[in-house]
């Protein structure tokens, strides 16, 4: 293989573990861990803990899509391996 | 128009839609049949996978539980669409690179042997077969209220009816018709929200209303629930845990992992031009998902109001007191959809101080305040039983909007059975007739007995899955749980490692996606019976129920999942590594450039 695949490689992992984290984040940390504590703040009439669980974690998981989509295109394009 | 001929007419005429694409499209070639010839636009793809995605639990099961759960019930909803972010980063471009269109024939290949793939297909039949059994439930509970018979006859009506479809059209017919489902099923689920979100808290969109206040009340909404089913015994609506946190937890991981791992789900992005899209597609279809799953809660919420409301007429909007005299509901005036579920059997009322009135409360609760009120006012323990299968379906009903509401639901609900059914028996047929009779036993079968075989296996599955679906292991959320569970700890580790893991051999995969499948199902069929055939139960065996940590078998996939990464790690360490082309193609697999179109020959 001409291209630096190891390279490559690297900078997706990078990314993969920087999406994971937030994901994890949202859902198991504010959703489940964290949501008593959390239900002290409300937002919108939502305590943020419940809205986290119910609500929040799927428009960040959404965002986290798309974000990964669009880095990941960049990373093809900057080691040269994307299609066509 | 009363309202059961306008149910007739809108059911009527989203089948004739459905059937009218299948029709038009209908598959010619195999490759057809499975794949549609992989030009599905991503957008459009998203949409199809989002009907196909969201079953009878999504619909008709989902938001009932989460009003019985309450906070807890969160685990559906962040499982459930958490899972898209590993499909999207983790498995589908590479899965979409290999080019190949069953998960099956991923893992033979990777794992360089045919008892990999076999392995796979056994794991794939029963987490699939579980997955339909939820479904059956599902549209037994439809058809039943809409053709006004009990549950049962109402599976052996819908085992046809999912038959006649499955077999009709390949995936090509199956793509148009679910963006059609999609779109019948989304308009279903909402506008009913909207309606009832505007008549509790005057903001018409659910997601929002949910969190505000409820009309003349300086209090939310939320907080009027809490207090009313505090009331009445039961947990605190917004904190209330399905079991322990750590249960919750494991369940939460268990569906996100298991949604990475059905091979139904993960055929879909096999159809899409290139890698870049099956990125996007999950996106996509996380979108058009998500406009459900943010509207579940607020259903969920605002059915648990209305129907204590129903109950308890002015417990919630004027303030009074349930435990007074003459306050809950005579049973001589309940509302017209009462008596109408009570025909399906679903809902129950007994009259167990014989006043002639209807209680419903916790009678388990160990509120002693609770108790004593329930004991002063002379009530000697519920009295109605709601099965939550049937919330979402009666939700229109119980807020008492126009008819053409109520029959949009059960459209909507038979939609989502139908559309995610037919996806399955894809998957079982492709996996029966492709991987194991092509790909193992027969590879010189002409292409019309692969046709064949995919359809008797179908007609198989259907049998076995109403049969079971007869006596359900679960609600049908519950059971599909159970079938993401299977999928988690057998399907998904094997998977992942074929990606992420170059030194992966097939021994190592082998053993993992066995053992995970295996520990999974014990401690499942300890609590559900063998093969979920009731009375077949051993829970002594394990020491009784949820005896691991407390976790419950919907929850426990994500315990086999670990089960499998280590048994696969222990045994890929004293075994021969790949050879060096396999090493090779997982290096080719990792980067976009050179994707082809999907075939499906065997290499």
């Amino acid at each position: 293989m001409k291209h630096d695949s190891h390279g490559y490689w690297k900078a997706t992992l990078a990314l993969l573990t920087q999406v994971l984290l937030i994901w994890f984040l949202v859902s198991f940390g504010a959703g489940i861990l964290f949501a008593d504590w959390l239900n002290n703040i409300k937002i919108g009439g939502y305590p943020l803990g419940f809205w986290f669980a119910q609500q929040g974690s799927i428009y960040i998981f959404i965002a986290l899509i798309f974000y990964y989509a669009k880095k990941m295109g960049d990373i093809d394009r900057r080691f040269d391996v994307h299609e066509d | 128009m009363d309202l059961q001929t306008t149910i007739y007419l809108v059911v009527g005429a989203s089948f004739a839609l459905y059937i009218g694409i299948a029709i038009w499209s209908r598959a010619g070639t195999t490759s057809e049949f499975y794949v549609a010839g992989s030009g599905v636009n991503p957008v459009l793809n998203g949409m199809a996978t989002a009907a196909d995605w969201m079953s009878a639990a999504s619909f008709i099961s989902m938001a009932g539980l989460i009003s019985n759960m309450g906070y807890g019930g969160g685990l559906f909803l962040m499982g459930w669409t958490g899972g898209y972010v590993l499909l999207a980063m983790l498995l589908a471009p590479y899965l979409r690179k290999f080019g190949k269109f069953t998960v099956p024939q991923f893992i033979g290949d990777r794992f360089y042997s045919k008892s990999a793939s076999t392995v796979a297909v056994l794991c794939l039949l029963i987490a699939s077969l579980t997955y339909i059994i939820g479904q059956m439930t599902g549209v037994g509970v439809a058809f039943s209220r809409f053709l006004g018979v009990s549950a049962d006859v109402g599976i052996y009506v819908g085992m046809g009816i999912v038959f006649a479809y499955a077999v009709f059209g390949g995936m090509k017919g199956i793509t148009y018709t679910q963006v059609a489902q999609y779109v019948v099923l989304i308009f279903a689920y909402t506008i009913p929200a909207i309606f009832i979100s505007l008549q509790l808290t005057g903001n018409p969109i659910p997601q929002l209303g949910l969190g505000s206040d409820l009309v003349g009340h300086d209090m939310s909404l939320l907080a009027k629930l809490d207090q009313v089913v505090t009331d009445l015994g039961f947990g605190k609506y917004t904190t209330s845990l399905p079991g322990s946190t750590l249960n919750m937890f494991v369940y939460t991981m268990s569906l996100m992992i298991g949604t990475a791992g059905l091979p139904h789900v993960i055929m879909r992005f096999f159809t899409v031009p290139k890698v870049k899209d099956a990125r996007s597609s999950a996106g996509w279809a996380l979108v058009f998902i998500a406009i459900l799953y943010t509207t579940a809660p607020a259903v969920a919420a605002m059915a648990k109001v209305n129907l204590i409301r129903t109950v308890v007429p002015g417990v919630v909007l004027k303030d009074a007191d349930p435990y007074a005299a003459g306050s809950t509901l005579s049973y001589e005036t309940r509302p017209d959809w009462m008596k109408r579920w009570e025909k399906t059997g679903l809902l129950k009322f007994e009259d167990k101080n014989g006043d002639g009135r209807i209680q419903y409360y916790n009678d388990k609760t160990k509120n002693a305040d609770v108790q004593k009120k329930a004991a002063d006012a002379g009530w000697k323990g519920n009295e109605l039983s709601v099965n939550a299968d049937i919330i979402v379906l009666a939700n229109p009903e119980i807020a008492l909007l126009p008819n053409w509401v109520i029959a949009l639901v059960a459209a909507g609900g038979l939609a989502a059975a139908l559309s995610t059914a037919a996806g399955l028996l894809m998957a079982i047929s492709a996996a029966v007739s492709h991987d194991l009779i092509k790909g193992v036993f027969k590879p010189d079968i002409s292409e019309r007995g692969e046709l064949l075989a995919g359809k008797l296996s179908m007609a198989i599955a259907i049998v076995v899955a109403g049969w079971l679906g007869l006596n359900p292991p679960g609600f049908a959320a519950g059971t599909v749980a159970l079938a993401f569970g299977i999928a988690a700890s057998s399907l998904f580790p094997a998977i992942m490692m074929g990606i992420f893991s170059k030194k992966m051999n097939k021994e190592g995969a082998m053993a993992g996606m066995l053992s995970g499948l295996a520990v999974t199902l014990f401690y499942v069929f300890a609590h559900k019976g063998i093969f979920f055939i009731k009375g077949t139960e051993y829970l002594d065996l394990i020491g009784g129920a949820n005896s691991f940590f407390g976790i419950t078998p919907e929850a426990f996939g994500a315990i086999g999942a670990l089960v499998n990464f280590g048994v696969a790690f222990l045994v890929d360490r004293m075994t021969p590594e790949p050879p060096e082309h396999i090493q090779h193609m997982v290096e080719s697999v990792r980067i976009p450039r050179g994707a082809k179109l999907v075939d499906g020959a065997h290499a």
